[in-house]
């Protein structure tokens, strides 16, 4: 099976030509199965989000390859073949929910009777059927990213990119969110790139946990996670979910050591 | 004539009607609570001008009765001519058209500057000093220049009227089109939107709310515009003529220019009130 996501020796320096230089990424070497869900956690400054934007063709690497799909990153953003989230729903206020969920439908010039059944499905799909007529303001914050959600899956990428999705939500909304994306992967048979800052997080949606550390950012350890699907809240509170989060608690510790 | 005053006030009943019905939308209570604040606002300031003529003791010359600048709109400005109120509706909708055009260049122009500053960072910074600089030239001294070099044509009133008018839409187009959240761009990006996909689609829409604060800041100042144009260019039809002509003549009846001022204000007043209606329609969506 080919790779959906290969990186090569990838690093990214932000700064030179007078001022003063930050070592992003480092020697970063990653490999992404088809299906996969993989969460990248660290610190604040690891790395986590460049690298994000480094598969996701936003920010160019100073050395090393990105391949995405079998081509360049810089390809396969414009084929757009992947969907990206943010921490904030970045929504266009001016729109209807379902409006926002088009856009990128219209952008690729899918004609307008197919965009509009397509924006439903996935409003569905996120069950927030009965809110195409909406507007942002008038949902909350966890509803408001479903239809971010939504909105990166119309177009049925194979790749999902999302950066923080749930940090600004509060912790039973997460977790309800959490199981909602679980349930959303499966269903749609993407593959998953997660960033997080919450350890239970990672664990509860990955079968695969990279633990980064900073300065310079690099990868520190890749936890395998062989909890088994469909996860629950009984997951949660299994002893075996308990070992693999102080697993990752003890790597990110590890990394924290070395920089010191 | 007739016919054409019998329009106008079909029109403004038109408008003060769907006014009405576009502020209908806040709360009744709210609503006309707002009517008898701004009723009340009115009042107090006829009251404080009549205050000040009786504390200070100012003559008919000084300051006028309101009741004789109100009684002069019914009169004749002329002898055997018709009342004050008709020169002055003729003279207002000469100077409107003027202020007009000027409002729709100044606009266009402002309007296509900012977004290609926006789009050209050398461009905004190269220009935009010059631009800011435009402004502080008096118009007083431009405008007999620009009469001049159009060899006294009619356009040299709205020329002058968007010369005023362009430069707060400029500002805050540019403003405008440069405030969407980085990650908003990041997303166009990701969906390989073009730049031209992405400022119909996202800058355009963003920068909305600040281009009609620009615009109505450019009604009322086209139609400043427009009077100032009128001078040097010796227009007497419009309402710059009427002010220069009661200022000339102001020993006969001061309550004249008081009224041709009144005009002028009420112009600039129903300017800003059609774009304020636009605005609340367009951006009926948007809650701030």
């Amino acid at each position: 099976m080919t790779p959906v996501v290969t990186l090569t020796n990838v690093n990214k320096v932000f700064g030179g030509g007078g001022r003063p230089q930050t070592v992003a990424l480092k020697d970063i070497n990653l490999q992404i199965e088809p299906r996969e869900f993989i969460s990248l956690i660290g610190p604040s400054g690891c790395g986590k989000s460049t690298l994000l934007r480094t598969i996701a063709d936003l920010v160019p690497p100073s050395s090393g390859e990105v391949v995405v799909n079998g081509k360049s990153a810089h390809q396969a953003r414009l084929n757009r073949e992947y969907g990206m989230v943010f921490q904030a729903p970045v929504l266009f206020e001016w729109r209807t929910v379902l409006h926002n969920v088009e856009l990128p439908l219209e952008i690729m010039g899918v004609p307008k009777k197919e965009r509009e059944q397509r924006a439903r499905e996935m409003l569905k799909l996120v069950e927030l059927q009965g809110f195409e007529r909406h507007y942002p303001w008038q949902l909350s914050g966890g509803m408001q990213q479903r239809v971010a959600i939504a909105r990166a899956l119309a177009f049925r990428p194979q790749l999902l990119l999302m950066d923080e999705p749930f940090g600004a939500l509060d912790e039973l909304t997460r977790e309800r969110m959490n199981a909602e994306l679980l349930r959303i992967w499966h269903e749609t048979k993407t593959t998953v790139v997660f960033v997080t800052h919450s350890i239970p997080e990672a664990v509860f949606l990955s079968t695969r946990v990279v633990v980064m550390s900073a300065r310079p950012g690099r990868i520190t350890a890749i936890i395998p996670i062989d909890l088994p699907y469909p996860r629950d809240v009984e997951t949660r509170e299994s002893p075996r979910f308990f070992e693999l989060v102080t697993e990752v608690r003890e790597a990110l510790r590890r990394g924290e050591e070395r920089m010191a | 004539m007739t016919a054409r005053k019998a329009l106008m006030r079909r029109f403004i009943v038109w408008f003060c009607v769907r006014l009405n019905s576009a502020v209908a939308v806040t709360l009744p209570k709210r609503r006309t609570a707002n009517k008898l604040a701004a009723l009340l606002v009115l009042f107090s300031l006829a009251l404080l001008w009549q205050f000040v003529k009786l504390v200070f003791n100012l003559d008919g010359r000084t300051l006028p009765h309101l009741w004789e600048i109100v009684l002069a709109f019914g009169e004749p400005a002329r002898r055997n001519g018709p009342p004050l109120i008709n020169e002055l509706l003729n003279a207002a909708l000469f100077t409107a058209q003027g202020a007009f055009f000027g409002f729709v260049i100044g606009a266009i122009l402002g309007f296509v500057l900012g977004t290609v500053f926006a789009h050209v960072p050398l461009l905004e910074r190269s220009l935009v000093p010059y631009v800011v600089a435009s402004q502080t030239v008096p118009i007083l001294a431009i405008a007999p220049m620009v009469v001049i070099w159009l060899r006294g044509s009619w356009w040299s009133v709205p020329i002058i009227a968007a010369y005023l008018t362009f430069f707060p839409v400029t500002i805050n187009t540019l403003r405008g089109m440069k405030s969407p959240d980085p990650r908003a761009l990041e997303l166009m990006r990701s969906y390989a939107a073009t730049t031209w996909e992405t400022l119909w689609k996202l800058r355009f829409p963003a920068a909305l709310p600040a281009i009609f604060a620009a615009l109505k800041i450019a009604a009322t100042s086209s139609v400043v515009g427009a009077i100032i144009a009128e001078l040097p260019a010796g227009v007497q039809r419009g309402l710059g003529g009427a002010i220069l002509n009661f200022n000339q003549y102001y020993i006969t009846g001061p309550q004249r220019l008081w009224a041709a001022i009144t005009m002028a204000a009420l112009v600039g007043i129903a300017f800003y009130l059609m774009i304020a209606l636009v605005e609340r329609l367009a951006l009926r969506n948007i809650v701030r």
